[in-house]
This record gives structure tokens, C-alpha cells and sequence, in this order.
């Protein structure tokens, strides 16, 4: 969690427009991609999958005139990583309203990375039932897969390197919609001799990935 | 770098809270945080028994051996399906028919299990302090499952619980225990938890049945059922021990029903929205009526439901990640 000290801002990958702007680009190409509205739902992964789940179900509402049920996943008991983390992760709830039996789940998150969120989220979901089909929206696409896992709806690719963070952070969760590429002090003193010295702020609340 | 998705939480908590010990003991040992946090982990523990696939993964591969001394059929089941549902593996010993009955001391029936590495140990003892004489020199979990008359944890903790769900919070509550306090494990950790985390308690017991020194516990102690539960938000009820000799603090099985046995017209003198509970197995007609433990008030079925996601949780607090980073 000591993340947050010790890196700087490297580079703004989207201000608050741009994020609603691929968001609803996002939210388009979902529904296109589904022939419409009918049968498919939004589960978001907790934490900031979750806001980005909402904010796409609110944009095909507003285009579609649709709502579109939107759940909520927390798979920290389907972690691979449970019996090498230091302490049991706060379980938050899961809330799934809705039968997936048949149906098509679009999951959200803020940002892949290795895979392994999803590889975890998808074993939960098929625990709720059979859907006919699992898809991937994200934010933000960081490369560096450890796992054959790909988003179908992708609001920003960047390439990254394993010491760089990506912080996402919406309005909901953190008062402000945000998305910031950050790295780490130490591993880029080099690196920093090339860049403007006003980036430099750490910034408050961000989820690191 | 483990973690691949980071736990920030939602502003305002700054780290994530954890279990503070290595053990379950009793209640006196942990910390108001803990409760707190076992009682929050339960919530998401009971989504997962609703769900239709009542089975996650989050302690697979753990090893948890159920040491059972005496006679349990609800705690023990309890506790084997908590540990089913996080898919861990699970063994069980009872005193008979195995090495104890053979002879062997409890730390010696402790070490040689130890030598097969378990997780956990979870552990039904007569004797009080046999968990704690494990802890002591085991480098595993262990649970208190109920030990003599001293302390029975996760029981207050899932009574905790249910209140809680009925209630919304503990504290400012008024809850009143009644009966054979003296015999009661269940009495005793219940009145350590819901103290500590600012409910008042009233306990009433027939005077037989009363342990010496019972005004250290910090409850009020009185000397009618009635006094007890006039005004209370929760009523509990607690089962006469007769294996423990509890039968011997009072004439009969009718007399005490008559006496202290919680009644209809008993049962009016608490809050209209009071709840009524009984940690079980009722001795219908000596402690309870029937009328009251069916009644709509009796949350004692949703005690045991929810006894299965409080042990899912305090395994999963106390086992869940390896601490060895």
C-alpha cells in the first residue's frame, strides 16, 4: 500500500472530458457490438470497476433510453494471491440482483493489467450461473498480461512499464474524474531529467495498478 | 509486488483493517476493531450462503482439523460447512475412538496433529482453558469452539450478529440473559462482547444458579426474570446444563418453567419489537415456552444460519493470508 509515496506524476492519460468521452464511446460500441439493449447486463469489480460500470449504464440509458441492470462483484475470495498477501483484504459485498443464467456480462474495471482480476472475477460470476457470454469493458488497457486474457471495449491503451502506476479515479469514488500515469521516484531519476519538472505532485486518492 | 489489484478502499480508511491475534480464544482477548471486523467480513460470508453455488475458493488448499472433546452437533456442523464453503480441507477428531481415548494428553493429541500441519485447529473442550494450552504452544489457528464453562466466542459473535441484523447496531441496547448463568460459556463470552461494544446487559439467574463474583462482568444482576426482561430490545435464554449439573440448582423441570420459563405474558414485558433467542438445543417447556421459541419474535433459526457465515468469517480473518510475507 506504500505506493502512493515515493511516485510523481508522469503523464495525464485523460482529463475528466476525455474520460467521459471514451466512456460514452465505450458505452456506444457496447451496444452496437450487442445488436441493442436486450439481455445483456453490467457486473462492475470492485472498487472503481463499479463507477465505471454505473456511468456506462447511465450513458445507454441517456442514448438507448434503456436502464441496464448493473452489479457489483468483490473477488477477493477468488484471489490467487490470498495466501501471499500479509493480511485477509477487507471483503466488501457482492451484490448480483439479477440471474447471469443465459445472459450476456459485460464486466467493468478501471484498468487491466496482468489479468488476474478478471481470471478471479470470471470464476465468481460462474458461480452465479451459466451466461451466455462474458465480455470485458475497461478504462484504461496497460499491457503487460500475465494471463491470455483480452478487453473487447477498451477506453485508452497505453504501453507501460512494470514500475509505472496507473491511477484512475472518478468523481463518485474520489471527487474527481482522473486518469494519471504515474511512476515510481526512485526507478526513473533518470527518466525524470527528460521530463517537465512542474509534474511532479503525487497526487491524493488513486487506485494503483 | 503481490498485489495486482490494489485495496484502497473508499476514502476514509486508511489501512485495511486485520484480525489482531492469532487465535479465537475468547472475547476478553480481542479487540472491539475485531468484532467490528468479524461482523462486517460475516455480512459479505452470508451473500455467499444465498448464492446457489454456496462455494468459494478463498481457503483452498488450508487444513483445518475440527477437535471435538464433547458432544456439539450444531457447532460442529456449523463449523464443517463454514469450512466447506471456503473450500478448505477438513478433518475430524472426536474423543472417542480415537488416541484419547487411548490416553494421551491434549498437548500431546495437539503436537502429533501439528506434525500434519494444519491451519487451524478448532477445538470443543469440558475443560476450560484447553484452547488456550493449545495456543500456547501450537504455531497454528485455533478456535474456540466452547471450552467447560468458560467461553464460547464464535456463539457470541453470531449472536452478536443476529442482533445486530435485527437491530442495525448494539449499542444502546438494553438485552436481557436469563437463566442457568452460572453453567454458561454462552452467557459469559455474550456478556464480554455485547459490554465492550456498549449494549447494557441485565442478567437474571435463579439464585442456585449464579456464579460468585457475577457483578464483575460489568452486567446489571437481578433477582426476577421479570426485572430482567421488562423493557428489553432482545431477550435470551439460556439452556439449564443439566450435564453440567444444572438441573441439581432447582426442584423441577415444571417448577423451574414455572418460576424463571420464558412465557407469553413473560415474553410481553419486553419491547413490542423485542427478539428472543436461545443459543440451543431448547429444553422446550423447562426454559422456553414453545409458543415463544415459534413465535414471531424468535430469531433462533436465524442464529443458526448466521452461525455459518460468522465461522466462514473468523477462518477466513484468521487463516484467509498467510501472514509470512
Amino acid at each position: 500500500m506504500g505506493e502512493a509515496a515515493g511516485t510523481y506524476r508522469k503523464l495525464r492519460l485523460l482529463d475528466g472530458a476525455g474520460q467521459g468521452r471514451a466512456i460514452a464511446r465505450m458505452a456506444r460500441e457496447i451496444v452496437e457490438a450487442e445488436g441493442g439493449t436486450d439481455g445483456f447486463v453490467l457486473i462492475g469489480i470492485r472498487t472503481r470497476g463499479v463507477p465505471l460500470a454505473r456511468r456506462l449504464a447511465a450513458e445507454i440509458e441517456r442514448t438507448e433510453r434503456v436502464r441496464i441492470p448493473v452489479g457489483l462483484l468483490d473477488i477477493t475470495l477468488y484471489r490467487d494471491d490470498l495466501s501471499t498477501v500479509a493480511a485477509s483484504p477487507v471483503l466488501k459485498k457482492t451484490e448480483i440482483p439479477f440471474p447471469v443464467e443465459g445472459r450476456t456480462v459485460v464486466l467493468c474495471d478501471d484498468v487491466i493489467y496482468t489479468g488476474r482480476t478478471v481470471r478471479a472475477a470470471m470464476d465468481a460470476i460462474l458461480d452465479f450461473g451459466r451466461p451466455r457470454k462474458i465480455l470485458l469493458a475497461v478504462l484504461v488497457d496497460r499491457g503487460r498480461r500475465e494471463l491470455p486474457i483480452e478487453a473487447q471495449f477498451v477506453g485508452k491503451r497505453v504501453a507501460t512499464s512494470a514500475t509505472e502506476i496507473v491511477s484512475v479515479t472518478f468523481r463518485e469514488t474520489d471527487g474527481v474524474d482522473d486518469v494519471w500515469l504515474l511512476d515510481r521516484e526512485a526507478s526513473a531519476k533518470a527518466a525524470r531529467r527528460a521530463l517537465r519538472p512542474a509534474a511532479r505532485k503525487s497526487p491524493k486518492r488513486r487506485s494503483k495498478k | 509486488m503481490t498485489t495486482k489489484r490494489s485495496e484502497t478502499p473508499e476514502p476514509a480508511v486508511p489501512r485495511p483493517p486485520t484480525f489482531s491475534r492469532k487465535d479465537l480464544l475468547d472475547i476478553e482477548s480481542i479487540t472491539e476493531d475485531d468484532i467490528r471486523l468479524v461482523l462486517d467480513t460475516a455480512e459479505s460470508m452470508r451473500e455467499i450462503n444465498q448464492r446457489s453455488i454456496k462455494k468459494v475458493p478463498a481457503l483452498r488448499g488450508k487444513l483445518v482439523a475440527n477437535l471435538f472433546f464433547e458432544n456439539s452437533t450444531r457447532t460442529r456442523f456449523s463449523f464443517e460447512i463454514a469450512e466447506r464453503r471456503l473450500s478448505a480441507d477438513s478433518i475430524a477428531l472426536s474423543a472417542t475412538g480415537s488416541s484419547v481415548a487411548k490416553g494421551e494428553t491434549l498437548l500431546d493429541t495437539g503436537r502429533n496433529l501439528m506434525a500434519m500441519a494444519p491451519d487451524a485447529i478448532v477445538i470443543r473442550h469440558q475443560r476450560s482453558g484447553a484452547p488456550h494450552l493449545l495456543a500456547r504452544h501450537l504455531p497454528c489457528a485455533i478456535v474456540n469452539a466452547g471450552d467447560g464453562a468458560h467461553a464460547h466466542p464464535t456463539q457470541a459473535l453470531l449472536d452478536a450478529f443476529t442482533i445486530r441484523r435485527a437491530k442495525g447496531s448494539l449499542a444502546g441496547l438494553r438485552v436481557a440473559i436469563c437463566g442457568d448463568v452460572s453453567h454458561s460459556r454462552v452467557a459469559r463470552s455474550n456478556v464480554s462482547l455485547l459490554t465492550k461494544m456498549g449494549a447494557g446487559v441485565t442478567l437474571f439467574g435463579p439464585a442456585t444458579l449464579l456464579p460468585v463474583e457475577i457483578e464483575r462482568t460489568g452486567a446489571r444482576v437481578v433477582t426476577r426474570v421479570e426485572e430482567a426482561v421488562e423493557g428489553a430490545d432482545v431477550v435470551m435464554i439460556l439452556r439449564v446444563q443439566k450435564e453440567r449439573g444444572g438441573g441439581l440448582g432447582f426442584p423441577s423441570d415444571k417448577e423451574y418453567f414455572e418460576l424463571f420459563g420464558l412465557t407469553p405474558a413473560r415474553r410481553r414485558l419486553a419491547k413490542k419489537d423485542a427478539i428472543v433467542m436461545h443459543p440451543g438445543p431448547m429444553n422446550r417447556g423447562v426454559e422456553i415456552d414453545s409458543a415463544v421459541a415459534d413465535g414471531p419474535d424468535s430469531v433462533i433459526l436465524d442464529q443458526v444460519e448466521n452461525g455459518v457465515a460468522v465461522r466462514m468469517a473468523v477462518l477466513y480473518l484468521l487463516i484467509g493470508a498467510s501472514g509470512d510475507e
